[in-house]
């Protein structure tokens, strides 16, 4: 870069730019190959788990490809795509996993505002709350799935009281309520982290001057705190929206997707093991794939040149 | 700043309890059913009456549990092994060299860190397949790496990035070789980040449910978490309430000890890549 603003510079000695630009692509060249040789390893690892599989479901959801029926595998073109999404089971799936998102996330954001408050200007046991929150992160999924279902378990569990013994997890929307609720408990910690990253790097100074001018606590919670830290609101609600989207243990464990309360997940975890369907499995992977990249891309476009890689690029 | 009245103290504490008892009552909870006996399992009292190990014994008596355990711890080592020294390369690349490809590499290793799994899983399953990856170690192994990696990315760039790398030239000047350099000056500056993203990605390993459940089909290379699926009561018709409990008591003492020992560090790593980067 330096080397072509030289050349712009001072076009009257153009020779030795042209040789030191030679000269100096001789070293880059060097590095560039370095840094690909150092590269390449972490790239095939991902290419091969994640770009492969993709192509390779993109061929498979053409096809009428039941695992019971080896011998009759053939291109059906687009069909696998027809009977998805005029199937009701698709769509109730993509409502539960949008309504588990969207309540999770936005609850999750508020609390974790909260928690990241807490940690930033705790006076005592700073520590202490720091490990505490770290818990439900860390946990197994699985495990504290568990915990959960046996706690709303008429007669056994000790929530179960809240839904009037009345067993929630056999009941659509009371279900649904139970993972939103579990769903909350283990994310808010990861939320509250990220949030408290951002929090930091609001300035002191600002807080200070304003308190001087007389704002109140919420006004400069508003005013200054919100503005400064809207970069870090949007990475962390991208990162929860799309972890949020692909929900899958907390179901798995809590009501196996009966009674309607299925995502999409559970929808392509059953197509392939309980009916044996790739084709179908595989044009649910491409669908999922394709929400997924419009929830992106919309939140993309909302964080404009805050888009988190821009900032790691610039430095 | 320096001024803290009693009663702010009191409301700050009253918040951090709040916190801490919302974080660890459902913790709690999974380990007083871990201890109750199987008729007390029915009694919706928070604490058991009486206490019992029969739920550990039982779990840990039989190749159920033991052997997924042994599954996941070395899956899970493997794993983060591979990812930390691949990421830490490309970790280096980003940091300290310029080449064209950086901003693609960065883009990808977010776009599987937000990747829908679930897709993956039909596709790779037949693959595993048919390259006989199924139902083994590194079936599981492949996507681990794959998944570990743009989180050892970011953190470990991040991390690389602070490193004085001035120092390696100092050192070279006082007559170090390249290797001693290396070793004595880069490398202890270098090391708390690598044990970091280890952590974290340990963590995930040893949190997959959906490979876990989706490419294995016996004990031979089943992980705890999905094992626990499998358990059965004593009979049919009873639900293995007391030992699933056991076991996810089991697969959480790690986490709480990791939590405990490296709060410090996790804060900081889960944070860095996420913000900065």
């Amino acid at each position: 870069m330096s080397t072509r603003s030289e050349a712009a510079a001072a076009p009257a000695v153009k020779k030795p730019a042209a040789r030191s630009r030679r000269q100096l692509s001789e070293g880059a060249r060097a590095e560039r190959n370095l840094g690909w040789w150092l590269c390449a390893p972490a790239v095939i690892v991902m290419a091969a788990v994640t770009a492969y599989p993709v192509i390779y479901a993109i061929f498979l959801s053409l096809e009428k490809y039941n695992l019971e029926y080896p011998q009759d595998v053939k291109f059906i073109g687009f069909a696998n795509y027809a009977s998805v999404l005029t199937s009701s089971y698709w769509w109730q799936a993509l409502e539960v996993t949008l309504i588990i998102t969207v309540f999770s996330v936005a609850i999750t954001l508020v609390l974790g505002m909260a928690l990241a408050m807490l940690m930033f200007r705790t006076l005592i046991g700073k520590g202490w709350v720091r490990t505490a929150a770290l818990i439900p992160y860390g946990i197994v999924t699985v495990a504290a799935a568990y915990g959960w279902q046996y706690a709303w378990t008429p007669g056994q569990g000790y929530l179960s009281a809240v839904f009037n013994y009345s067993a929630p997890l056999t009941h659509q929307i009371n279900a649904i309520i139970v993972i939103i609720v579990a769903e909350i408990w283990k994310t808010t910690p990861f939320m509250g982290l990220l949030l408290l990253a951002g929090l930091s790097l609001v300035p002191d100074d600002l807080q200070k001057a304003a308190k001087v001018d007389g704002a109140t606590a919420w006004q400069r919670f508003t005013r200054i705190t919100l503005p400064l830290m809207k970069p870090a609101i949007l990475v962390a609600l991208l990162f929860r929206t799309l972890d949020s989207f692909r929900i899958f243990d907390n179901i798995f464990i809590l009501t196996a997707g009966a009674n309607h309360t299925g995502s999409v997940s559970i929808l392509g975890y059953d197509n392939l093991f309980n009916a044996l369907n790739l084709g179908i499995g595989s044009t649910i992977s491409i669908l999922i794939f394709i929400c997924v990249a419009i929830i992106a891309f919309a939140f993309i476009k909302g964080f404009g040149t805050a888009a988190p890689g821009t900032s790691l690029n610039r430095r | 700043m320096a001024m803290t009245t009693p009663r702010q103290r009191v409301g700050w504490g009253a918040a951090n309890f709040v916190v801490i008892a919302l974080a660890l009552i459902p913790v709690l909870w999974m380990v007083s059913l871990s201890f109750k006996t199987p008729a007390a399992i029915l009694d919706p009292s928070f604490w058991p009456q009486s206490w019992t190990t029969s739920n550990y014994q039982q779990i840990l008596e039989t190749s159920q549990f033991i052997r997924p355990l042994v599954n996941s711890i070395g899956i899970g080592l493997i794993a983060t092994l591979i990812a930390v020294i691949f990421a830490s390369m490309a970790a280096y690349a980003i940091a300290r060299l310029d080449f064209p490809g950086k901003g693609l590499l960065i883009g990808l290793s977010l776009l599987i860190a937000m990747f829908p799994q679930i897709a993956l899983v039909t596709p790779m399953f037949n693959i595993e397949r048919d390259l006989h990856l199924f139902n083994t170690w590194p079936g599981l192994i492949i996507p681990y790496v794959a998944f570990g990696l743009p989180l050892g990315i970011y953190t470990l760039s991040a991390f690389f990035r602070e490193i004085p790398w001035e120092l390696e030239k100092a050192a070279k000047v006082d007559g170090a070789t390249p290797f001693q350099a290396f070793t004595q000056v880069i490398a202890p500056l270098a090391a708390p980040g690598m044990v970091t993203t280890a952590i974290l990605v340990f963590l995930f390993c040893w949190n997959e449910f959906l490979f876990a459940i989706s490419f294995t089909s016996t004990l031979s290379s089943r992980t705890a978490p999905a094992a626990i699926e499998y358990f059965s009561g004593s009979s049919q018709f009873t639900v293995p309430t007391g030992p699933i409990s056991a076991a996810a008591v089991v697969i959480t003492i790690p986490i709480i000890i990791f939590v405990l020992f490296f709060q410090r560090r996790i804060v900081s790593g889960l944070t860095s890549g996420a913000v900065k980067g």
